[in-house]
């Protein structure tokens, strides 16, 4: 028997495959192509205390192996979630894990606080490191005193498992993967998209509205297959990697660099049953490799 | 509606003018109902310079032959590996994909379409000819007459009206400068319009002038298609809404078209 379970503190994962937050909706968007009780997780859109009407069209741009956006965290607010959205989720048999976003510290704690108290959501991921909104987003995740001050006050705030993401627009990412560590996060996932921009040259104008964007999909994967090993090292925290995984085989790259779960973002564009697909695709290597659990291919790296 | 994901088999790829060409679908079960207005999402796979799948209107639907068909105008790498497609090949494509026209309507009834924006007419126009007895009049606008693919199509639902900018057939200008926008629309209960920003910009402010119901058809740029990404939102006076989901079909009202 193969055995994809993990756990990440409190929390058990049926397998280490989740969707990204941002790219899955919430999980409804997808329910026509894919059994979402075969995720391990689904990290559902950024939610912020207040509603956001996000940044204006245009917000995306196809780049080579990619895309850039500048969404800039469009939702309707905790408390909408919480009365329209939630109930049409929390029955599914996968955890329902939600992304909190915010411009303050005060913002994110309300947020945290709220969904404390909602049954079906065992987990939330602190996201420190958007970089599509003016203030507050990645601020909070480019340096250590700031990201460490966050992750503490929500580690006061909110009683189970607490998924820190890290920014990849950093110097150096294992000081602040350290950093909330030592603050009290219970896992951290990296990478959220790297800052970039495009241009027409023709026209001479920025292609997104907001001038610069968020990177995404394969051309961002060395960068944040390099960023997982490191952190990896560096913490004892359960790391969840993330950044172009495309398949199965770039997932269990990532498991090999060291991460105890990944997660599908841009992928899903492409194709929505990407993330059951790699699923499977992990099954059938562990069979190949004659692994018996997943646990056994973390980090498990050779030099 | 519920969507899925095919694999479609090309039955025929014909060229129609040096930049439109039309790929005609087979699916292997039954097709699920299709509505005018609604869009696919095409996989383009392995090909440099194309990462996301590539929106097209559905053109026409044979429900006899389970076919469909989508009519493609030539625009960057995407639209051009899609015309080097041949019979037989498979195409991964996800439908139906959001909301159609409003196609519970009387009266007389103006179709407009400029540039690539023609592709849902003619599912529109056989639409409305077969299941509401309207033939309506159908306004086709492109840069010149070879720049019209297929125009004699339409003529079996409605009345059909050209204009090319070099006058080489039909009106010479832009669709929105023929008369029947320009002086005759008041007698339209309903104006449908696809194309290029600018033109539906025009369209838009003419019907909202003479108080004529008017829905336009938008493109915007589009990663996931299905109301995932946020990435294809327009403003409107509810914010902003997606375009893949909650369109691309608008009234224009709801719009706030600058
Ligand atoms: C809902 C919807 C329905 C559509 N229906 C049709 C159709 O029936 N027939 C058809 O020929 N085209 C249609 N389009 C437009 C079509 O999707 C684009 O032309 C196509 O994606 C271009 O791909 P490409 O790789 O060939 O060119 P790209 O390299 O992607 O683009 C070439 C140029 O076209 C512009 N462009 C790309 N995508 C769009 C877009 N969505 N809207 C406006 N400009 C764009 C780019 O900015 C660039 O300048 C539709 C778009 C949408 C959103
Ligand atoms: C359209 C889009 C929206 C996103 N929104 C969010 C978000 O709300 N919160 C967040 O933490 N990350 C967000 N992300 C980042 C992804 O979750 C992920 O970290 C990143 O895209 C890298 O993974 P990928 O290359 O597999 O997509 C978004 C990404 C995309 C493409
Ligand atoms: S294209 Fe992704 S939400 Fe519309």
């Amino acid at each position: 028997m193969i055995d994809l379970s993990i756990k990440i503190s409190g929390l058990r994962l049926k397998n280490p495959v989740m969707v990204a937050s941002g790219t899955f909706g919430y999980g409804l968007e997808f329910a026509d192509f894919v059994a979402l009780s075969e995720l391990g997780a689904i990290i559902v859109k950024g939610t912020t205390l207040e509603p956001r009407q996000g940044n204006p069209y245009p917000r995306m741009v196809e780049t080579a192996s990619g895309m850039l956006n500048a969404v800039g965290l469009q939702n309707k607010g905790i408390d909408y979630f919480i009365a329209e959205i939630y109930p049409n989720i929390k029955d599914f048999d996968t955890a329902i894990i939600v992304n909190v976003s915010g411009a303050k510290v005060e913002d994110y704690i309300k947020v945290a606080e709220k969904l404390n108290d909602l049954e079906k959501i065992p987990a939330i991921e602190l996201n420190i490191s958007c970089p599509n909104v003016k203030q507050g987003g990645m601020a909070f995740g480019t340096s250590c005193e700031s990201a460490a001050e966050i992750t503490g006050a929500i580690r006061k705030a909110y009683k189970k498992t607490l998924i820190v993401k890290l920014s990849p627009n950093v110097t150096n990412i294992t000081e602040i993967a350290k950093a909330v560590e030592d603050a009290g996060a219970d896992s951290v996932s990296l990478i959220n998209t790297l800052l970039g921009m495009a241009i027409d040259a023709e026209k001479r104008k920025p292609l997104l509205s907001t001038v610069t964007g968020g990177l995404s999909g394969p051309c961002i994967k060395p960068v944040a297959l390099r960023m997982v090993w490191q952190v990896a090292k560096a913490v004892k925290i359960p790391v969840i990697g993330m950044g172009g995984i495309m398949n199965a085989t770039d997932a269990i790259e990532f498991i090999l660099a060291g991460a105890s779960a990944v997660q599908v973002g841009t992928a899903n564009f492409i194709d929505p049953q990407v993330s059951v697909k790699i699923i499977d695709g992990i099954k059938d290597y562990m069979e190949r490799h004659e692994f018996s659990s997943i646990n056994d291919i973390v980090g498990n790296l050779i030099y | 509606m519920k969507k899925t994901i095919q694999d479609l088999k090309v039955l025929r790829n014909k060229k129609l003018t040096s930049d439109f060409f039309e790929l005609e679908l087979k699916a292997a079960e039954p097709l699920p109902e299709l509505y005018p207005g609604q869009f696919v999402q095409v996989l383009i796979d392995n090909v440099r310079n194309v990462f996301l799948r590539r929106p097209f209107s559905i053109h026409d639907v044979n429900y006899q032959q389970n076919t469909f068909s989508l009519l493609i105008k030539l625009a960057g790498p995407g639209t051009r590996q899609l015309s080097y497609t041949e019979e037989g090949d498979f195409l991964n494509i996800i439908y139906p994909l959001g909301k159609p026209f409003t196609l519970d309507v009387q009266g007389d009834i103006l179709l407009v379409g400029g540039g690539c924006g023609i592709a849902p007419l003619l599912f529109l126009a056989r639409y409305l000819y077969d299941n509401k007895n309207i033939a309506p009049d159908i306004l086709i606008g492109g840069k010149s007459a070879d720049n019209l693919p297929d125009i004699d199509k339409y003529k079996a639902f409605g009345r059909v009206f050209l204009t090319t900018e070099d006058g080489s057939l039909g009106m010479c200008g832009l669709v929105s400068d023929h008369t029947l926008l320009q002086k005759e629309c008041q007698k339209y209960s309903m104006l449908y319009a696809c194309g290029p920003e600018p033109m539906l910009k025009i369209i838009a402010g003419i019907a909202k002038e003479k108080l004529i119901e008017c829905e336009v058809s938008l493109e915007n740029l589009m990663a996931c298609g299905i109301g995932a990404c946020l990435c294809c939102v327009v403003d409107t006076v509810d914010g902003n809404v997606c375009t893949c989901t909650e369109g691309p079909v608008f009234n224009v009202k709801r719009l706030k078209f600058s």
